[in-house]
């Protein structure tokens, strides 16, 4: 039996058994969705449909439909793919790190989260498809000999690493889900009574049956899956970077890289995971599973994180002064002021300063605060992209090609239909997927539950340490 | 349709997953042989007490994960360098070894891929699942929020059923059914 320090906040509230467990979880799936939920559904599907809408307009027109042009031959394609994917590192980090690290508050949201990770993952490895402009010929980017010729792909080359990466964190981190996903899919299975429910959660349960051995492999192959996930997730976001940091582009070419996209993706994936469950949590009456508890929690690693990636922007000044080289200089002076002045700033204000507004109790545990610097952080993160990317392309080495990036309404229409793809999807999840570990947060009950702690509190009066009050 | 199917077995159920392995240990130190406990959630400790050996799919993991490093260096060697070496920038492949640190990235992430696709496929085939297989735990409450322990008359050739159940009552056991095996061993 575990006992946990009396100290410790309880993580689920309220007077729980097990069966209340399933109960709260399932309800969603098998009662029937609001009017609401239809609307926002509605709503993210149009969008859904017109991004792809002009994903289909691009690769019929050409890619000279977006906003780019010589100098500037990445902007919203590929800010948009880097943030996505960043947004996904919460949920594997949540997933895997906290497992290893034996975080008992990441049982309330990690499937959320993991879920989270493969949408955004998809929304992210749209961009990357897309922006090669001949999209038939895709399949290049494979290990195929160059049309079947002599000619393989470049293995050199940070852009295919950057392939291996992210298919291997998608199918990874969809493994990963799926594999914690069968015995929760069996609670809601054995609990059917409509014939055509059972069926279907019969077939995704795989006749899950919690046998002894089977609960055993459970456990090691999800510790070993974290422990895989782990240095996965690490070399993601690495690799991502150095997209950028093995080219010879002043502002690009920093060694700071590689940490320092890994920290701003789990500082924007933390945002984003605590925007999409304080909505959750509320719309779904999950409010004692994910507590402010777990809300404060998502905001000391949001306000760490913010605080690196703080350091991170700082050292990056620093080292370009110290470079000496003059190219260097002028491309962090032309980011803070420069014709993107209002953009470096933004990212600046949104990134580092408001996150460090967590360090005050009463911020970091109130819903209202964390819901809107959620938003700001996932906001400054898009424009820490966009910084990087645009800022240090738009004037390059030769003054008269100097231009700006203005994005077009099909550069702006993708974007927001892939928010209208990760919502739809999530919205689907949020019916027809228990939201939360089951079997995982029935686990820990005995030792976090509020009526368990209640329950097993010393009573300090009978041992008679009258000093000592509630 | 062999005889074990017909099997006459006793359903214990608990309410609680300590109760149930104190009972599960109290009945193995009386010498019962307990066939299976279907548990909501994983009791730690559960499978000494039954006696189920520790599972080796962490070992294999690793065999799979050598083997992906092995192919993926394989295959970069192959196409990059035996086949046809490219020369980028003026570097041009001329060995593995010379050129390993710019490989590490895919090698890694092919050992990844690998080691955790085999893993959760071995996973899957040796602990029976599969898309629209029957579940075998005999109680639909055992995935919900009971501990159900099944006793095999057949196992236990020496005792009687009422002495098991006799063994049972003097656990926190919450039901004793009498039920038959539902699924062939």
């Amino acid at each position: 039996m575990n006992i946990e320090s009396p100290i410790r906040e309880p993580l689920i509230l309220g007077d729980k058994s097990y069966h209340q467990i399933t109960e709260d979880i399932v309800k969603p799936i098998e009662g029937r969705a609001n009017k609401m939920w239809y609307l926002v559904f509605t709503i993210s599907a149009m969008t859904a449909l017109w991004g792809l809408g002009l994903i289909f307009y691009t690769f019929g027109t050409g890619i000279g439909v977006w906003g780019l042009n010589k100098t500037v031959g990445w902007a919203w394609d590929i800010t948009n793919f880097v943030w996505w994917i960043g947004i996904g590192h919460a949920g594997t980090l949540i997933s895997a790190v906290l497992l290893l690290f034996r975080q008992k508050w990441r049982m309330a949201i990690n499937r959320s989260a993991e879920a989270m990770t493969i949408f955004a993952v998809i929304c992210a490895a749209t961009f990357p498809g897309i922006h090669v402009g001949r999209v038939w010929v895709v399949y290049w980017f494979f290990p195929l000999p160059n049309e079947f010729g002599s000619l393989w792909v470049n293995f050199n080359s940070p852009l295919l690493w950057d392939l291996f990466a992210i298919s291997t964190y998608f199918s990874v981190s969809l493994g990963f889900w799926y594999i914690g996903l069968i015995p929760d899919f069996a609670t809601v299975r054995d609990r059917q009574i409509i014939p055509f429910m059972r069926k279907i959660y019969k077939i995704v349960s795989f006749g899950w049956s919690g046998t002894v051995k089977q609960w055993q492999r459970f456990e090691e192959v999800s510790l070993v899956l974290a422990g895989l996930s782990t240095p996965l997730v690490l070399s993601v976001h690495t690799i991502v970077s150095m997209d950028f940091a093995t080219s010879v582009i002043p502002g690009w070419h920093t060694t700071i890289f590689p940490p320092y996209f890994v920290a701003g993706a789990i500082f924007s994936g933390f945002a984003m995971v605590s925007t999409l469950l304080l909505i959750m949590r509320k719309v779904l009456n999950l409010e004692e599973y994910i507590t402010i508890n777990h809300m404060e929690s998502m905001n000391k690693i949001i306000m760490l994180t913010g605080s690196i990636v703080g350091v991170a922007y700082i050292t990056e000044l620093v080292m370009a002064w110290y470079s000496g080289v003059q190219y260097e200089h002028y491309a962090f002076l032309n980011r803070a002021t420069g014709p993107y002045w209002w953009a470096y700033w933004s990212m600046m204000s949104c990134n580092v300063i408001s996150p460090q507004l967590f360090w005050i109790k009463k911020i970091r545990r109130s819903l209202m605060w964390s819901f809107f610097l959620s938003i700001i952080v996932n906001i400054g993160m898009w424009f820490e992209r966009f910084v990087i990317i645009v800022t240090s392309l738009h004037r390059d080495y030769v003054p008269s090609s100097w231009t700006m990036f203005y994005p077009t309404w099909v550069d702006v229409g993708i974007f927001v239909g892939t928010l209208g793809i990760f919502f739809t999807l999530f919205l689907l999840f949020s019916r027809a997927f228990p939201v939360i570990a089951i079997a995982e947060t029935k686990s820990i009950l005995k030792q976090s539950g509020d009526a368990w702690k209640k329950k097993t509190e010393p009573d300090y009066e009978k041992m008679g340490t009258a000093e000592h009050h509630h | 349709m062999s005889k074990k199917e017909h099997s006459k077995t006793i359903l214990a159920v608990f309410n609680d997953p300590d109760e149930t392995k104190a009972a599960a240990q109290s009945l193995v130190d009386k010498g019962i042989k307990i066939r299976e406990i279907y548990c909501p959630f994983p009791i730690h400790g559960i499978d000494k007490v039954l006696g189920v050996k520790a599972t080796r799919v962490s070992t294999i993991a690793f065999f799979y994960g050598a083997t992906g490093t092995f192919l993926a260096l394989l295959m970069i060697w192959y196409m990059n360098i035996s086949d046809w070496a490219m020369d980028i920038g003026g570097k041009p492949a001329f060995s593995l070894s010379q050129n390993l640190p710019a490989y590490i990235p895919i090698t890694f992430e092919l050992t990844v891929l690998i080691s955790a696709h085999l893993m959760n496929f071995t996973y899957l085939f040796t602990s029976r699942l599969f898309p629209g297989l029957n579940n075998m735990n005999p109680d639909p409450r055992s995935t919900d929020d009971k501990f159900v322990m099944e006793i095999v008359l057949d196992d236990n050739k020496k005792v009687s059923a009422d002495d098991i159940k006799g063994m049972l009552s003097q656990t926190k056991v919450a039901e004793v059914n009498d039920s038959h095996l539902l699924y062939k061993d």
